[in-house]
């Protein structure tokens, strides 16, 4: 895969459109036809898909990774439910402040890091070292919870849209949404100025910034972007959920999670995220059905396969799934071939 | 002849040593002057301190009369300088196009104007035709020219060009001679290389200066220096001017 | 008398972060040689601890005594690893390298967590309530003894770096790998032995550290990112820098957990890290590259 126009619509081949449009029709009907357990499970991969986007953001397209986006989940959960349970103010106006309130947390991290020359896995370090340190920081805020958590009050059978309130489906389309929100957005920065300039800042950043390039601010819109669409992810967690516990939704380990999707799928690609969240999740959801098939119960099994999973994949495809199947299948057209 | 950069008593040192000691010159609009020296004589080191890589310790940096000393890459690079790189550096991952799109929108806010004017750099520089190929996939000669291509799409009033010529085989020079003649002579294009290509150097250039650790031993048209016995003596030797 | 209060606390901050402190010396061994970062390392340590668990419950063996056994099996995975996955990936991108070794990690602890279960698992020790008594103060036996012998191995370290044929070779070898190759060093090989090394040590650190704590899976990530710590705010690829920084943490972890609450102690571990990686990044002992 090689240049935007591997990543772009514009590069995509009949075929590709083809299955392209069937997946998003197949999305777009599955309430209605499946059970709701495969709803749930519909709804963590989009979820998934959607905050792998996000994270992709400023890895895939600028180079930066951050190792600590739990932080940006957990803030954007934390505020809008804080809000919420305290002052009634519901999601969608709350998700104004909880998207702010991480754009924030970015940005000192952000400057901070990029001020000091903090790079590589020093920066990631950074990222760990924040998240880790709003773990430990709201297990002590009594005002949410503290470490024995936080609940959001919970009516059975109530539809309340407005509040974001309501039935599995509800949030399966919010999460279908916010994947194909991200996904668009996702493709107009590429498209965009901005976008040219991360990817040169990711490739080059010596060149980048004597082509122009201000690197200081590159970085922190991709900074900014990123962890504004990530609180979006906490604040649908928050709601979709209704109980948040700073030891989960401040892990190191939901960070690795989140960053999962765009590693398997393809880093810097589009389709990336979001094809490497529908391989993780039914896998993983198949093997915790095959362990209790099995009357196998050993926590951790999961997980192990998961580490297997990441080995295997980065050793057999580093670039990721999605740009091998793309170039096996034939869905996007290859350099060379015309636009 | 007005002066388009003037490079006044430039010094750098990095650990105690001085890498560049009170270099001074001037670039008169619209000509052609290179930079040579042996190996470690600090040509990199200046071309840096013109394009922001890191301040100088003392001295002074000016294009047309305005200041650019202690600004960084971007900023002269908004100021009107391009510079290509002596161990290139391609956006390896994109394509040759997409490379000259993110010099040209230095000055383009619009990305549908930046690809046809990178468009039209690829034409003059005779890269078109490699147009969508991913530039890490590129020959050594013609990465040298993408790093042209993307200096001069960010349309500069002077080119840093970093030994654009070295590695090239003699035709490949040769070409690349022509383009470069061109730019100047039609476009009036100033420009500033370092080249250790004497041939080349002969041939395009109006003025030469030579540093030697750090300091400017010569400064003239080009047929007096390569006879200035110092600068035979610490870089060309007899050798070098057949 | 608060003040020996306190120089109590610290001398126990002290021996613990020696302890600390050579895990990350493992660390920094790996990373200055063959420049990638191991984020497998608590993972590591903790399966020394469970073999001292093991040799203890089985066998009676005291940890000091495990030591040079977990030493030995560790090198060998090391060993392996560095051969078999780790060597290909030098070469490729940090994140590559990272996701590479996180993969592992996740591999390593959830292995555990199914032989072991989740419950802490303890050594038992003929001395494991005995203190000593050092002027003023009152020092835990097991303390003393998991410290002296992290210096112990600390010192042989150094010395093999210092004076051995391979030692010095390694470190040729860090300081400029082409160099190496064109004098005729065997790379990967001398890559395999330092991971191995590097994976030794912390092997060594699992198993001292079972004086002072159970062993619990949960422990790895944790003692990973410990370690990391402490080899940023020491400096990266310095060796004393990780000693002394391991000391460092060991003692703030100390004073902290007991002038605020034990539960916020890692708090102040990660505030230095803040601080240190913002006003002098290349760590205290480490050279600005």
């Amino acid at each position: 895969m090689s240049g935007l126009s591997g990543v772009m619509f514009s590069g995509i081949t009949g075929r590709g459109m083809v299955l392209l449009v069937l997946a998003a029709l197949g999305l777009a009907v599955a309430p209605f036809v499946a059970d709701r357990y495969l709803v749930s499970v519909l709804t963590t991969v989009l979820w998934f898909a959607y905050v792998g986007q996000a994270w992709n953001v400023m890895m895939g397209f600028s180079g930066l990774l951050s190792l600590g986006h739990a932080l940006y989940v957990g803030l954007g959960a934390y505020v809008s439910a804080a809000l919420f349970v305290h002052f009634g103010i519901g999601p969608w106006a709350g998700m104004v402040l909880a998207m702010l309130v991480a754009v924030v947390a970015g940005c000192v991290i952000g400057f901070l890091g990029f001020r000091f020359g903090v790079k590589g896995v020093h920066f990631a370090l950074l990222t760990i070292a924040f998240a880790e340190v709003a773990r430990i920081g709201f297990d002590h805020i009594t005002w949410v919870g503290g470490s024995g958590g936080f609940f959001l009050p919970v009516e059975a059978g109530a539809s309340d849209p407005l509040n974001l309130r309501g039935s599995p489906v509800l949030f399966y389309y919010v999460a279908l949404a916010l994947v194909v929100g991200a996904l668009f957005l996702s493709r107009a920065l590429l498209h965009s100025r901005l976008g040219y300039q991360w990817l040169a800042v990711r490739e080059e950043p010596d060149a980048a910034e004597a082509s122009g390039v201000d690197l200081f601010r590159a970085r922190m819109t991709a900074v900014a972007v990123s962890s504004a669409l990530t609180a979006l992810g906490g604040v649908f967690q928050a709601f979709y959920f209704n109980n948040l516990f700073p030891e989960q939704v401040f892990s190191m380990g939901r960070s690795i999670e989140i960053i999962l999707p765009a590693i398997v799928g393809g880093i810097g690609t589009l389709v990336g995220p979001i094809l490497g969240a529908f391989i993780l999740t039914p896998l993983g959801e198949a093997l915790t059905f095959l362990i209790e098939a099995g009357g196998l119960d050993l926590p951790g099994l999961k997980q192990l396969f998961y580490g297997a999973a990441l080995v295997v994949i980065v050793v057999f495809r580093p670039e990721g799934v999605w740009p091998w199947l793309a170039r096996r299948l034939r869905l996007v057209r290859q350099p060379g071939e015309g636009a | 002849m007005t002066a388009l950069l003037e490079v006044e008593r430039l010094s750098k040192r990095f650990r105690g040593l001085k890498a560049v000691s009170e270099v001074s010159f001037t670039v008169p609009e619209g000509r052609m002057l290179a930079l040579i020296g042996p190996n470690g004589a600090g040509k990199t080191t200046t071309f840096n301190l013109i394009a922001g890589v890191f301040p100088p310790d003392e001295g002074r940096v000016t294009l047309k009369g305005r200041n650019l000393t202690g600004l960084k890459p971007n900023q002269v690079c908004a100021a009107g300088i391009g510079r290509t790189f002596q161990i290139v550096k391609p956006f390896g991952q994109l394509t040759v196009e997409e490379n000259v799109v993110v010099g040209a929108l230095a000055r383009e806010r619009s990305v549908e104007t930046a690809r046809r004017q990178a468009r039209a750099v690829l034409e003059r520089l005779e890269l078109a035709d490699q147009a969508n190929r991913p530039a890490r996939s590129l020959t050594l000669p013609d990465r040298k020219r993408l790093e042209v291509a993307r200096a001069l799409a960010t349309r500069p009033t002077l080119l840093l060009l970093d030994e654009v010529l070295a590695g090239l085989r003699p035709t490949e020079v040769d070409r690349m001679v022509e383009v470069l003649r061109d730019l100047n002579r039609r476009e009036g294009l100033t420009i500033l290389m370092i080249e250790h290509v004497m041939r080349a150097v002969m041939a395009l250039s109006d003025r030469v200066v030579v540093l030697d650790h750090g300091e400017k031993i010569a400064d003239g048209a080009p047929a007096e220096v390569v006879a200035d016995p110092r600068v035979v003596e610490s870089y060309l030797g007899a050798e070098a001017l057949d | 008398m608060p003040i020996d209060y306190y120089l109590n606390i610290a001398a126990s901050g002290l021996l613990t972060g020696l302890v600390y402190g050579l895990a990350a010396l493992g660390l920094s061994v790996i990373f200055g040689v063959v420049r990638v970062v191991n984020f497998a390392h608590g993972e590591m340590m903790v399966a020394g601890m469970y073999g001292a668990v093991l040799l203890g419950g089985w066998l009676g063996f005291d940890p000091l005594l495990s030591a040079p056994l977990m030493a030995a099996l560790l090198f060998a995975c090391g060993w392996l690893l560095q051969r078999g996955l780790v060597n290909k990936f030098v070469e490729r991108p940090e994140h590559m390298q990272f996701i590479l070794l996180l993969g592992i990690a996740t591999i390593l602890v959830n292995a555990m967590l199914m032989l072991f279960g989740p419950d802490a698992r303890n050594v038992q020790v003929p001395y494991s309530f005995d203190t000593v008594e050092i002027g003023s103060m009152l020092l835990d036996a097991v303390r003393l003894r998991a410290g002296a012998a992290a210096i112990v191995v600390a010192a042989a370290l150094f010395a093999f770096f210092r004076f051995s044929r391979t030692g010095k070779a390694i470190r040729a070898c860090a300081d400029n790998p082409l160099g190496a190759r064109v004098v005729g060093l065997n790379i990967d090989g001398l890559y395999a032995l330092t991971f191995g090394i590097g994976a030794a040590v912390v092997g060594v650190a699992g198993a001292l550290m079972t004086l002072l704590v159970d062993a619990r899976p949960q422990l790895a990530p944790e003692y990973t990112l410990l370690s990391f710590i402490i080899v940023i705010v020491g400096g990266l690829g310095s060796l004393p820098g990780a000693l002394l920084g391991g000391v460092l943490i060991g003692m703030s972890e100390a004073l902290a957990g007991f002038l605020l609450t034990p539960s916020m102690k890692s708090l102040f571990s990660y505030g230095v890290l803040i601080v240190v990686l913002l006003l002098r990044p290349q760590g205290l002992l480490g050279k600005r590259s």
